[in-house]
C-alpha cells in the first residue's frame, strides 16, 4: 500500500493541501483570527466552540506569536512568529486517528517509508483553564502534531468531547521538504517566476520583533494595557444580558474573550521582557485564567454555546 | 471446560500504564469470576500499545447451583412479617417449610439459586470491570460518557470449548458490541479478522505483525540491539526502564542503529545519553575500548521497503537538532565558567528560593560551606578545599545544561569545575556530594566529597528541623529520611569519628539566634540535663564548673560566615537555645531511629542498640556501632549469655534489696567480710576486671572490654552457686549487696545491660 501522492514543493503547497484535505472531510475552512495569539487553540473557533453541545467542525491556519522564542531569525527552528494548522471537530469522530493519518498522506508522507507513532502527551493550558488527553505524533522521531481530546475548557467539562489536531507548520514542512534551516524553505513554488523562500518573507520581521520583544517594548505601557484589558473584559461581562437599545438578549462573550486574548498576549510580551518574576508569573497566569473562565461561563449561556434561544 | 479470551482494543495506551493495566485486567476479571462461582485453571494478561488481552483457561461452563436456608418468623407471626420474609426470599407461602422449634412452629425457606452460564457471568463482570477500570487517568470521547484511557474501539470476548467451537459473549458497552474480531498492526496489518481461541489469536496477530507479549518484544529489542552493536565492535548501554518503555511504544519492534555526527562526540557521554533517552527514547551505544558513546539505537514500529533508511535518516536529523541545543548549552556553560569561574555561574543562586523559611540557594551554599570547613578535619580533608568545593558544588544548578536536564546536576558540576581549573578532589565533590542517593547507592570515600556530602545533608536536616518540617508517615517531601540515612552511611562507611550533637545544636541554634557567634558559659547549669541527653561526654569533669567549661569548649563557635567574633546579645541566647535544644534532641532521636533500621538490616538486635544508645557518646555513630557490634558478638558467645544471666541475677537481688531497705548499696564492699572462697575469688576477679574494662573502654577496644567482662562469668556463677546473699548477719549481707553493686557498676561501664532482653 504505497502512497503515490507527489511530494509538495513549497511551504504554501503544504498549507493548501491541508486545506483541501480537511475541506473534503467536511470542515468549515475558517480564516485566522485577527488578533495576536500564542497558539491556534486561542482562536474562538476552538476555545469557545469546543464548549456547549452544538456540533462543530472547523480548520484554519493561525499565525501564532511566542515572543520568548525569538532568535533574530538565526536559529534554524525557532521563531517568535510562526504558523499553526488547527482542526477542531465536535463530537470527535471515531475515526479521527485515521482522518489524521490521511492528512499526512495528503502532504506526501508515505506510510510505507515512515514510522508514525502516537506518544503519550497530555495537554494543559493553564491560561485557558483547559486540559485534555492525547499524544504528540512522531514521524521518524520528530514531533509533527499534537492530538488532543478536550476534556475541559475554561473550567467547563466538554460534553460532547472535541478532537483537536494542531500541526506546527514550519517544522512539519521543513521535514517533508527536507530543509535544514527554516529561512531556506521555499515559501512559494521554487519554479515560480519570482521564487520566495521563508527568509525572504520573514527574516527581517523576525529580527525586528526579536529586538522589540526583548529590549524595546515599553513595559509600563504593556502593564497598563494588561490591566485595561482585564478591566474591560470584566466590564463587558458585567453587562445585563438584555440590550436596552434593541431589547434583545445579547451576551457579549466574544468581545469579552478578545480582551482575554489581549491580556494573554501582553503577558507573553512582559514575560519576554523579563519583568515578571517566578512568583508573579503564577499570579498573572491565574488572572488570565479567571478571565477565560468567565468568558466560557458567558459563552455557554449563548445560542452558539448550546443555550436554547 | 471452556477457555475465555478477552481483548480490549483502543487508541494508543501510554507506555507507562500498559503493564499495570494488563495486571489489573487479569486480577479484576479472575477475582470477579471466582466470586461469581467460576474457578479457573490458569490466566495470563498481555498488553501492546493498542490492546489489553486476557486469556483464562479451564472455566466451568456454568457456575454451581447453590442452596441457602433461611429461618423466618413464627407461623403465628403477623401477616406483614411473613409477607416481608417471602418477599426477601422470593418464594410463595406454599414453598415454605414449617419446623417445630422450642418457641413454637417456625417457617423455613430454602432458596435455590441455579447455576448461571459462564457467558452470562463473563458479560456481566467484564462490563463492570470496563466501567470501573482503575486507569491512573481516563477520558471521555465523542458524544459518549464511557471512560477509558483513550477511545475504546472494540471488544473481543469469546468462550472456546474443548471442540474448538468459539461462542461470542453477548455484551454491549455503550454501543460497543463484543465480537470475535480484532485487527493487527496499524500499518502492516490486513484489516479485521476473526479468531477462535487464544492460540489462534496470538498466532494470527503475529502474522498481522503484532507481538502480543511485551516481554517478548523487550527481549527481541535487547537481543537485536546487542547483535547490531556487536557487529560493529560496540555495546549497548543497558537501561531496563527505557527498554520496557520502548517495548510499550511498538507492536512490531524494528531495531535500527544510527551514527551520531562527529561534531557531537566530544560532548560528555552523560549528556549524549540523557538527551537521547529523554527526548528520543534512544539507547546509547558505546565503544568499549574508549567508553565513548558513538552511536544510538532507535526502535521503529514498522518494516519499510527501504529497510528503515528513511526512518533512520529522519531520526538522525532530529537527534542532530537536539544535540545542537545540548552543544550550545555545553559551550555556553564552559565559556561562563572559564571567564567567570563557577562562582560566576553560581551568582544567580541568590535569586533562587531554596525554601521560603530557609532562604535562597545562595544562603544554603554559605551554610554548607561553613559546615564543610568545620567537618573537614574530622574526615581527613583540608578545610580550605572542602570550603572551596562546597562553595561551587551547587553552581551547576544555574547552568543551561542542568536547566534542560535536571538529572545531570552534579555530573555537569564535575565537568564545569574541572574546566574552571579546580582540582584536588573538588570536581569529584561537585558530583559526589549528592551521594548516597538511595540504600543501594555507593558511599563516597574521597575526603573532600565526604566533607561536603555530610555538610549538605546535615544542613538540610537542621534546617527542616528548625522550621519544624519533619517527615510524617509516608510524607517526606524533602527526602529527610534519605538525608539521615546518607549521614549515617557516610559516617559509618568512612569510619568518621564525629560528635554530631554539638554540630546539630549549633546549626539549629543559629537559625533561631540569628547572630552567628555566641558564648555559652552562662547557660550551662540550667541546660546540663539537655547536654546529657545530647550525649556530651562530660564524665571527665570533676565539677559542674569544669563541665560548663567543657560544654563551652564543645559548643563555642567561630562565626561560620565571617570568621570574626561579635558582641553577644545575652538576652537572645536563652530563648534561642531553649527553642533549639528540644529540636536537636528530636533530630538526634530521628538519626538514632534511622540507625536502628539500618543496623537491623545488618542483623544487629534492637535491644543491643538500645543498650549502647544509653551510654555516653551516643552521638558518635561510629563509636556507637562499634560498641553495638562488640556487644552483639559477645552476647552470642556462651560466656556472654551466662554473664548476662549472672548480671541480671545480681541486679535483681540488689534492686529488690535497695527497694526494701530504702538505701543504695554503692559503698565499696570489703574483702575482709568475705566468708567463702567463692566470695574472695569474686573480689579478686572484680579487682582485675574493673581496670581492664576501663582501660579497654578508654582505648575504645570494645572487644577487649567484653573479653574482660567474660572473665567475670565463672566467678559470678560460682558465687551464686555457693553463697547466700541475704545472710543472717547484717554486716555480711550488706557487704555482699555492695559486692553485687560492684558487679553492676563494672558491667554497666560497657553497655546498659539492663536493656538486653532475655
Amino acid at each position: 500500500m504505497t502512497d503515490k501522492t507527489e511530494k509538495p514543493r513549497s511551504f504554501q503547497e503544504i498549507i493548501l493541501r491541508l486545506q483541501t484535505y480537511w475541506a473534503a472531510q467536511g470542515c468549515a475552512m475558517m480564516q485566522p483570527y485577527d488578533m495576536e495569539v500564542g497558539a491556534g487553540t486561542f482562536h474562538p473557533a476552538t476555545t469557545l466552540r469546543s464548549l456547549g453541545s452544538n456540533p462543530w467542525a472547523a480548520a484554519y491556519v493561525q499565525p501564532s506569536r511566542r515572543p520568548t522564542d525569538g532568535r533574530y531569525g538565526e536559529n534554524p527552528n525557532r521563531l517568535q512568529h510562526y504558523y499553526q494548522y488547527q482542526v477542531l471537530i465536535k463530537p470527535s469522530p471515531p475515526d479521527l486517528q485515521d482522518l489524521y493519518l490521511g492528512s499526512l498522506r495528503a502532504i506526501g508522507i508515505d506510510m510505507a517509508l515512515h514510522d508514525i507513532r502516537f506518544v503519550e502527551d497530555d495537554w494543559e493550558s493553564p491560561t485557558l483553564g483547559a486540559w485534555g488527553l492525547g499524544w504528540e505524533v512522531w514521524c521518524d522521531g520528530m514531533e509533527v502534531s499534537q492530538f488532543t481530546y478536550f476534556q475541559q475548557v475554561g473550567g467547563h467539562d466538554c460534553v460532547p468531547v472535541s478532537g483537536e489536531l494542531t500541526y506546527g507548520l514550519e517544522r512539519l514542512a521543513m521535514y517533508v521538504l527536507g530543509i535544514d534551516h527554516v529561512m531556506d524553505m521555499p515559501f512559494n513554488d521554487p519554479a515560480a517566476p519570482i521564487p520566495l523562500c521563508y527568509g525572504d518573507v520573514f527574516r527581517q520581521t523576525e529580527e525586528e520583533y526579536s529586538r522589540w520583544n526583548f529590549d524595546v517594548a515599553n513595559t509600563e505601557v504593556l502593564l497598563r494595557h494588561f490591566e485595561e484589558a482585564e478591566a474591560e473584559c470584566q466590564a463587558i461581562l458585567a453587562q445585563e444580558a438584555e440590550d436596552p437599545k434593541t431589547g434583545k438578549r445579547i451576551i457579549m462573550a466574544h468581545p469579552a474573550y478578545d480582551q482575554c486574548i489581549k491580556a494573554s498576549h501582553i503577558f507573553n510580551l512582559l514575560d519576554a521582557r523579563g519583568v515578571i518574576s517566578v512568583t508573579e508569573r503564577q499570579a498573572y497566569i491565574g488572572r488570565v485564567r479567571a478571565l477565560a473562565k468567565k468568558c466560557a461561563d458567558a459563552f455557554v449561556r449563548t445560542e452558539a454555546g448550546g443555550q436554547a434561544a | 471446560m471452556p477457555d475465555l479470551l478477552i481483548e480490549l482494543f483502543s487508541e494508543e495506551i501510554p507506555a507507562r500504564m500498559q503493564a499495570r493495566a494488563a495486571e489489573d485486567l487479569r486480577r479484576g476479571m479472575t477475582d470477579a469470576l471466582v466470586a461469581a462461582g467460576l474457578t479457573y485453571a490458569g490466566a495470563a494478561a498481555f498488553s501492546t500499545p493498542r490492546r489489553l488481552a486476557l486469556t483464562v483457561q479451564g472455566l466451568p461452563a456454568q457456575s454451581p447451583t447453590t442452596r441457602e436456608e433461611r429461618k423466618g418468623p413464627r407461623v403465628d407471626a403477623p401477616a406483614q412479617a411473613i409477607e416481608g420474609f417471602l418477599r426477601g426470599a422470593g418464594l410463595t407461602r406454599d414453598q415454605l417449610e414449617v419446623r417445630d422449634e422450642k418457641k413454637g412452629q417456625v417457617y423455613f425457606a430454602t432458596i435455590t439459586r441455579p447455576g448461571r452460564a459462564a457467558a452470562d457471568i463473563v458479560a456481566e463482570e467484564l462490563e463492570k470491570l470496563i466501567r470501573n477500570f482503575p486507569w491512573p487517568k481516563s477520558m471521555r470521547w465523542g458524544a459518549g460518557s464511557l471512560r477509558w484511557v483513550r477511545p475504546l474501539h472494540s471488544i473481543l470476548c469469546i468462550l472456546t470449548d474443548e471442540a474448538g467451537e468459539a461462542q461470542i459473549v453477548d455484551l454491549d458497552v455503550d454501543g460497543i458490541r463484543a465480537g470475535n474480531t480484532t485487527e493487527g498492526h496499524r500499518f502492516m496489518g490486513a484489516g479485521r479478522f476473526a479468531v477462535s481461541s487464544f492460540d489462534d489469536y496470538r498466532a494470527r496477530l503475529r502474522r498481522e505483525h503484532v507481538i502480543l507479549d511485551a516481554v517478548e518484544r523487550a527481549e527481541h529489542i535487547w537481543q537485536e540491539a546487542g547483535n547490531q552493536a556487536f557487529a560493529s565492535g560496540l555495546e549497548v548501554v543497558e537501561d531496563r526502564g527505557l527498554l520496557s518503555e520502548v517495548a510499550g511504544l511498538v507492536e512490531w519492534p524494528v531495531v535500527l542503529m544510527g551514527r551520531i555526527d562527529d561534531a557531537f562526540l566530544d560532548l560528555p557521554p552523560e549528556v549524549l545519553q540523557t538527551s537521547m533517552k529523554e527526548h528520543q527514547k534512544f539507547f546509547s551505544v558505546k565503544n568499549p575500548k574508549t567508553g565513548r558513546i558513538e552511536r544510538f539505537v532507535t526502535v521503529a514500529n514498522v518494516e519499510t521497503a527501504d529497510h528503515g533508511a528513511t526512518i533512520l535518516a529522519g531520526n538522525q536529523k532530529v537527534l542532530a537538532a537536539r544535540l545542537s541545543d545540548a552543544k550550545f548549552f555545553w559551550e555556553n556553560d564552559l565559556r561562563i565558567v572559564r571567564e567567570r569561574g563557577l562562582e560566576g555561574m553560581a551568582e544567580g543562586l541568590r535569586d533562587v528560593t531554596f525554601h521560603n523559611k530557609l532562604g535562597s540557594q545562595a544562603d544554603r551554599v554559605a551554610r554548607i560551606e561553613a559546615l564543610a570547613r568545620e567537618i573537614a578535619p574530622l574526615v581527613g580533608a583540608k578545610p580550605d578545599l572542602a570550603a572551596e568545593a562546597a562553595r561551587v558544588a551547587k553552581a551547576d544548578l544555574q547552568s543551561a545544561m542542568v536547566g534542560e536536564f535536571p538529572e545531570l546536576q552534579g555530573v555537569m558540576g564535575r565537568y564545569y569545575a574541572a574546566a574552571a581549573g579546580h582540582d584536588d578532589g573538588v570536581p569529584e565533590a561537585c558530583e559526589e556530594h549528592y551521594k548516597p542517593l538511595g540504600p543501594g547507592d555507593a558511599v563516597p570515600s574521597a575526603p573532600v566529597s565526604v566533607a561536603v556530602a555530610l555538610a549538605d545533608k546535615i544542613d538540610t536536616l537542621c534546617g527542616f528541623w528548625a522550621i519544624d518540617e519533619k517527615p510524617t508517615g509516608s510524607k517526606d517531601p524533602y527526602a529527610l529520611r534519605r538525608a539521615a540515612l546518607g549521614v549515617i552511611r557516610l559516617v559509618l562507611g568512612n569510619g568518621v569519628r564525629l560528635s554530631i550533637s554539638p554540630i546539630l545544636l549549633r546549626r539549629v541554634f543559629l537559625s533561631f539566634y540569628g547572630n552567628p557567634w555566641f558564648d555559652f558559659v552562662a547557660n550551662v547549669r540550667e541546660l546540663e540535663a539537655h547536654a546529657k541527653r545530647l550525649g556530651f561526654d562530660l564524665s571527665d569533669a570533676k565539677s559542674l564548673d569544669e563541665a560548663a567549661a567543657e560544654m563551652n569548649r564543645k559548643l563555642r563557635s567561630y562565626d561560620p560566615f565571617t570568621g570574626k567574633t561579635k558582641d553577644v546579645d545575652e538576652s537572645l541566647i536563652d530563648p534561642a537555645m531553649k527553642k533549639a535544644l528540644p529540636r536537636v534532641e528530636d533530630l538526634l532521636a530521628f538519626l538514632h531511629d534511622r540507625l536502628k533500621v539500618h543496623l537491623r538490616d545488618e542483623g544487629i538486635r534492637h535491644d543491643v542498640i538500645d543498650a549502647c544508645l544509653a551510654m555516653p557518646g551516643n552521638d558518635d555513630l561510629t563509636l556507637l556501632v562499634r560498641r553495638a557490634r562488640a556487644l552483639g558478638d559477645f552476647l552470642k558467645t556462651d560466656d556472654g549469655g551466662n554473664l548476662l544471666q549472672g548480671f541480671k541475677r545480681a541486679n535483681n537481688i540488689l534492686t529488690q534489696a535497695e527497694e526494701k531497705d530504702g538505701v543504695e548499696y554503692s559503698y565499696g564492699a570489703d574483702v575482709k567480710f568475705a566468708e567463702t572462697d567463692e566470695e574472695r575469688a569474686l573480689f579478686a576477679a572484680l579487682d582485675t576486671a574493673e581496670p581492664a574494662i576501663a582501660a579497654a573502654l578508654k582505648a575504645e577496644d570494645f572487644a577487649a572490654a567484653m573479653r574482660a567482662m567474660a572473665a567475670l562469668r565463672a566467678p559470678i556463677d560460682a558465687f551464686f552457686e555457693a553463697v547466700q546473699v541475704n545472710a543472717e548477719v547484717q554486716v555480711i549481707r550488706r557487704n555482699r549487696l555492695n559486692l553485687l553493686s560492684s558487679i553492676r557498676r563494672i558491667c554497666l561501664q560497657a553497655a546498659d545491660l539492663t536493656r538486653i532482653e532475655g
